[in-house]
């Protein structure tokens, strides 16, 4: 070849080299493996190592350094505050109340797409829910905050439509109210379902597809009502990417600390409690063994999911 | 699919019902934005009284003349390069090596891969900070570059190995008996044949990597990316018409790379059908 103007010795060093590689298949397989291996198995792996041996290690609470010796007091105070309980039970509520909702949010756009959209409106909608998804989640949790906020602009539509009253008697309910929308666990539920609801309509949409429209006249030929060949043939047939889905808006919903920070009462979410025993306590092992929870959590979801058939619909 | 003039299964027009809610949710996904844009206009300082009492374009300079927004924009945009370029160099690497080759353990790669960015987001986080905290590593720049490299690299090799499963591997084996070594047929065949899935990734690497807020609070301490700057501004406000402007303009500025990541998967997969 012209392009391959280089000098014969340093050639010859190249091709030696790429002779080796071609007669040494599993070298040229080290070789590409190694790199990326050692940097997730060493930075990644290994930092999950470390965080459950953080764990197992305690914070003395008189010089507020942590001692690296094998306990499991660490452990023992986790489970031994009642309130811990509380935590983990409303972020997984939390987590299963914004799965139901992108579900039952994500199928009707998703159901429009896969079906009666004319290929060049589909590809403008794949991209207007694909824009979301990739934009800058810190704006558009911002977003909300202008939004629900007690002057903004959800409650000046909501007096103009003369609506207020439903807005106030929804926030005086015990539990999921509060001070404003802003201010309370109805609002945090609304953010999360905004930001996570992309991450549903995509997989449902993509299963959607694969179901054969002879299937659904079928249905409808036999006698079947809209309802029952919903129920009967669409359903059983996109359950796994629902789950695929599911899998996200869970998963994002029980790690994420930023939006319980902002909005909602003072009360604690699992990330919340992590971030804030790793940073204004300092409490590493207190941290790194509340992360157990979550992790325990997906490790149940995911076999669950995969029972499921989630992972062949991703 | 494109030369179709009308998609063949599509039903002539659907009902009512369902295209008000499909209306509903984009409308659901989109509005938040026209609302960001409306309020970096506002004369409003303290609050977020709607309808807005007045229009100004005042914050836009405002937001120029910060210091501390110069510094943060700058730190996130190096993370980013930084980030990406390790994830383009281990996810082509990673990609190549899981489609050359059958091993003990292909699936436990790919798994690996994924896992950083499926597992929640805290929990990359403060496995990366027990890490630091267990070896006494202080925060740095390249602190956060590791945390983000790690999760970045699964759109790089998702990018590469799906262009790889498409390319024909008799170009390469044609390659090699015409003479050519195994770096002039990655340079001259290889490369310009996964080219356009590299930048579609690396970038969709960049936009993740300049998003991220969870787990660069982990590994930042007291440097202030972008988004941990907006985040101050989400717990604690005290320049409102500024984090406004800010927000907007993030927007716009993520959306270049996105699109054009968009624009470069579709055109190759078009290419393929």
């Amino acid at each position: 070849m012209a392009t391959a103007t280089t000098s014969p010795e340093r050639q010859s060093f190249i091709g030696k080299l790429s002779t080796l590689f071609y007669l040494h298949p599993r070298l040229t397989l080290a070789a590409l493996l190694g790199p990326p291996l050692v940097w997730l198995g060493v930075v990644y792996l290994g930092s999950l190592f470390m965080l459950v041996a953080q764990s197992f290690f305690h914070l003395d609470s008189f010089s507020g350094k942590v001692v690296r010796e094998f306990t499991l007091a660490t452990y023992g105070d986790l489970l031994s505050q009642f309130e811990n309980y509380n935590i983990v039970v409303r972020t997984a509520g939390m987590a299963a109340a914004v799965t139901l909702a992108a579900a039952l949010l994500a199928f009707p756009i998703a159901y429009y797409m896969a079906r009666y959209a004319s290929p060049r409106l589909k590809a403008l909608l794949y991209l207007a829910v694909l824009i979301p998804l990739w934009s800058n989640y810190l704006v558009r949790v911002y977003a909300w905050k202008i939004i629900l906020a007690k002057e903004g602009i959800l409650g000046w539509f909501l007096t103009v439509l003369h609506l207020d009253f439903a807005l106030d008697a929804l926030l005086k309910l015990p539990v999921i109210g509060g001070p404003s929308l802003s201010n309370s666990l109805i609002g945090m539920f609304l953010v999360f379902l905004y930001v996570w609801l992309p991450y549903m309509i995509l997989p449902i949409q993509a299963a959607l597809e694969r179901v054969p429209k002879s299937l659904l006249e079928a249905s409808g030929d036999l006698g079947a009502k809209p309802g029952e060949t919903f129920r009967h043939v669409i359903l059983p047939l996109i359950f796994p990417g629902v789950v695929a889905g599911s899998i996200f808006t869970f998963s994002l919903t029980l790690g994420d600390f930023i939006i319980p920070t902002a909005f909602g009462t003072s009360q604690f979410f699992i990330g919340m409690a992590v971030y804030v025993y790793q940073g204004t306590s300092g409490n590493v092992p207190l941290a790194a063994a509340f992360t157990i929870v979550p992790i325990l959590i997906m490790a149940i979801y995911l076999s669950f999911a995969k029972r499921l058939g989630a992972f062949d619909a991703l | 699919m494109r030369s179709k003039p009308a998609n063949p299964d599509a039903a002539p027009r659907a009902p009512l019902g369902l295209r008000l809610a499909a209306i509903g949710s984009i409308l659901f996904l989109h509005l938040p934005f026209v609302v960001i844009l409306l309020y970096s206009f506002t004369t409003d300082e303290q609050t977020f009284t709607f309808p807005l009492p007045g229009f100004t374009i005042a914050w836009f300079g405002e937001a120029w003349n910060r210091v501390d927004l110069w510094s943060a924009l700058g730190l996130s945009l190096r993370v980013a390069l930084g980030a990406t370029i390790v994830a383009i160099v281990l996810g082509t690497l990673a990609a190549a090596a899981v489609h050359n080759s059958r091993f003990f353990g292909r699936d436990t790669v790919s798994f690996l891969v994924v896992l950083p960015i499926a597992l929640p987001g805290i929990v990359t986080g403060i496995a990366l900070r027990s890490a630091l905290s267990t070896m006494d590593i202080p925060f740095t720049f390249w602190t956060i570059v590791v945390g983000h490299a790690t999760f970045c690299i699964v759109t790089v090799y998702n990018n590469v190995i799906a262009r790889l499963r498409r390319t024909s591997g008799s170009l390469i084996e044609a390659s090699m008996d015409l003479g050519a070594n195994a770096f002039q047929t990655f340079r001259y065949v290889i490369l310009p044949s996964i080219a356009t899935a590299l930048l579609a990734g690396g970038m969709l690497a960049f936009a993740l990597s300049f998003d991220e807020i969870i787990v660069t609070t982990f590994t930042a301490g007291q440097q202030a990316t972008l988004p941990i700057w907006i985040f101050s501004q989400l717990t604690k406000p005290r320049d409102r018409p500024v984090t406004n402007v800010v927000a907007v303009l993030v927007v716009l500025i993520m959306a270049i790379p996105i699109l054009l990541a968009n624009r470069l998967t579709e055109e190759s997969s078009s290419h393929s059908a």
